[in-house]
């Protein structure tokens, strides 16, 4: 059941013609909490699924189940075609796993980390050697390739991690959390290590809080709170349950907001939302231009300056909010 | 051409785990060698043990027939070396398990069997190179042995035999904590053990109740009976336990083991849980 990768290599693959990722129903309880609650996914092979929740929601340890970390109390998971309880050995060749923290060995180099782990595959001295100088240009290490990680910036220990997680070319990956902690130039690095994991082929289960990372990467994306899902669907598909674009107002002075909002409600007929600390008022748009026209109207008529008017499709944000009940964390 | 394959026969998946074993014995004693605190420790800490016992506390101290106090003193600084290595093995468990490492193998295709061969295999390995420098130590302070070179050998694979059993001891509680920081508290509980044995004083010559509780401790086991084996000078107690040192020697750790082995792979299965 090998596959051939676009390097030549060798490596255990998915089961033809079953999804990468199936959970189905998987509960997990630790003592009087419940952190999966009939939990349902599906991953299709070469996609890129989004674990969305706020912290605590129960992302972690659906990774740590479908990862082999942590058995399910009831429900069914398998990875690649085998069941995680069952099978573990099977799952556990054909996963990467990147965990919240950066799991790099810091007494050893980057190359001597990606080597040591290579050999964890039971990988000849030779062939460990080689796959490490491949991972090293595949992830941009060759700064990281001859120095302990103590040194390194976290987007640089973040892409250790990532090669390590990669070092068999496995066909599904879970990261958790990629980014967390991480300045948006480092957060782009990481993304762009993932984006050339997917172009290989790779499957991805990713959690984030991160809602734009999610919009970024993920084909599908999955929201969960409390442990359930609560809405599942393509990043479009789950803005356009918020029923179409919007108008939003961005006022100078937060003195402004009021006048704006009762001209908006006056105008459009549906309520705004106020949002003071981006001094900024938004109302759903019916009618899209012939809308934002008239809102430009009335605004000018009524001699209020603003600073900006624009039409624009709900955010992930807005999807969170709604879905949760909860602003992100 | 890269080619991974599953170990499926028996034969292949015991070929796999020795591998594995020995890859996870050279990460972990690549973590000893290259930590310069960690060396300094392991040279200083012996030396400074020699000098502080022997000399600043030797000088007030006689022992009953009139040896001489660094003869007597050496088996106990053996023996109380082997259980300060408890807390190293705590701590490397510990630290693994923190930084996520443990997470990474366990979801990786390596048996656990291999993971806690590799922890005790190199763990043994940095036991025996504490011991060659202690035994370094004392022989410049004056401290031999005087049986034969197979009584020689016998003592020192029996203290290796008591770090052994520690090894497991140290993995289960490493596991239970998580934490390396709770590890490095953990001196200040062990020195006890280390210090009610007959390490520096003899038994007979504590409070009767604390003797008895010195005499039941193991390392006092190991400790008599490697004074017996290298031909120092020993303080004999009455108790049952003090007049069988080199069966107890032997039976304390196995205890030990047939105790905390089954506990520590079960921990390590249950982490995997």
């Amino acid at each position: 059941m090998n596959v051939l990768t676009q390097s030549g290599a060798s490596r255990p693959g998915v089961v033809p013609g079953q999804p990468a990722v199936v959970a189905e129903g998987v509960v997990k309880r630790f003592g009087a909490t419940l952190a999966l609650d009939r939990f349902d996914l599906v991953v299709p092979e070469g996609t890129v699924c989004g674990l969305l929740g706020p912290n605590g929601a129960g992302k972690s340890t659906a990774v740590r189940i479908l990862s082999t970390l942590l058995r399910p109390d009831s429900g069914r998971a398998s990875v690649a075609g085998f069941d995680v309880v069952r099978d573990p050995v099977d799952v556990r060749y054909r996963i990467g796993l990147a965990g919240q923290q950066p799991a790099v060995d810091d007494m050893l180099t980057g190359r001597e980390n990606l080597e040591m782990f290579a050999r964890f595959y039971r990988l000849g001295r030779v062939a460990a050697r080689r796959r490490a100088g491949e991972l090293i240009d595949q992830f941009d290490l060759a700064d990281a390739a001859d120095r302990r990680p103590k040194g390194y910036s976290g987007g640089m220990r973040r892409r250790l991690d990532l090669a390590i997680s990669f070092i068999m070319a496995p066909p599904v990956l879970f990261l958790d959390e990629p980014t967390t902690g991480m300045d948006p130039g480092h957060r782009l690095e990481v993304w762009r290590g993932v984006r050339s994991l997917v172009a290989e082929g790779t499957t991805v289960l990713l959690t984030t809080h991160y809602l734009d990372e999610a919009d970024q990467l993920a084909d599908a994306i999955t929201v969960i709170d409390g442990g359930r899902v609560i809405a599942q669907g393509a990043p479009e598909e789950l803005k356009s349950m918020l029923h179409g674009d919007r108008i939003d107002v961005l006022v100078d002075e937060i003195a402004d907001l009021d006048v704006v909002a009762r001209l908006l409600a006056d105008v459009t007929g549906s309520a705004p939302e106020v949002r003071p600390e981006g001094r900024r008022v938004s109302v759903p748009a019916m009618d899209r231009v012939a809308g934002l026209a008239r809102v430009a109207r009335a605004l000018d008529d009524a001699r209020i300056e603003v600073r900006d008017i624009a039409l624009r499709r709900p955010t992930l944000d807005e999807v969170f909010v709604r879905f949760t009940g909860k602003d992100r964390a | 051409m890269t080619t991974i394959t599953i170990p499926r026969t028996r034969s292949e998946r015991l070929r796999a785990a020795m591998s594995d074993a020995a890859t996870m014995t050279r990460r972990n004693l690549s973590y000893w060698l290259r930590s310069p605190e960690e060396m300094i420790g392991a040279l200083a800490f012996p030396l400074i043990s020699v000098l502080l016992f022997g000399y600043v506390f030797g000088s007030a101290m006689v022992v009953p027939g009139g040896a001489d106090y660094r003869e007597y003193l050496m088996p106990g600084l053996f023996g109380m070396t082997m259980m300060f290595g408890l807390v190293n093995t705590i701590s490397a468990v510990a630290t693994d398990r923190e930084r996520g490492v443990t997470d990474r193998f366990m979801a990786m295709p390596i048996s656990s069997s291999a993971i806690l061969a590799g922890r005790s295999v190199t763990d043994i390995i940095r036991a025996s190179a504490d011991l060659v420098v202690l035994l370094g130590c004392g022989y410049l302070v004056g401290w031999r042995w005087h049986g034969s070179v197979w009584e020689a050998l016998a003592a020192v694979g029996l203290l290796l035999l008591l770090r052994f059993a520690l090894i497991w001891v140290g993995i289960y509680i490493g596991l239970v904590l998580r934490s390396p920081d709770s590890a490095a508290a953990l001196y200040p509980l062990v020195l006890p053990f280390a210090m009610v044995a007959n390490t520096f004083v003899p038994p007979a010559l504590m409070p009767g109740w604390l003797g008895a509780v010195a005499e039941a401790n193991p390392m006092s086991s190991t400790v008599a009976a490697t004074r017996e084996l290298f031909g120092n000078p020993a303080v004999p107690g009455d108790s049952w336990l003090a007049e069988h040192p080199l069966p107890l020697a032997v039976g304390w750790p196995l205890l030990l083991l047939v105790v905390f082995v089954p506990l520590a792979v079960h921990r390590y299965r249950r982490a995997r849980r």
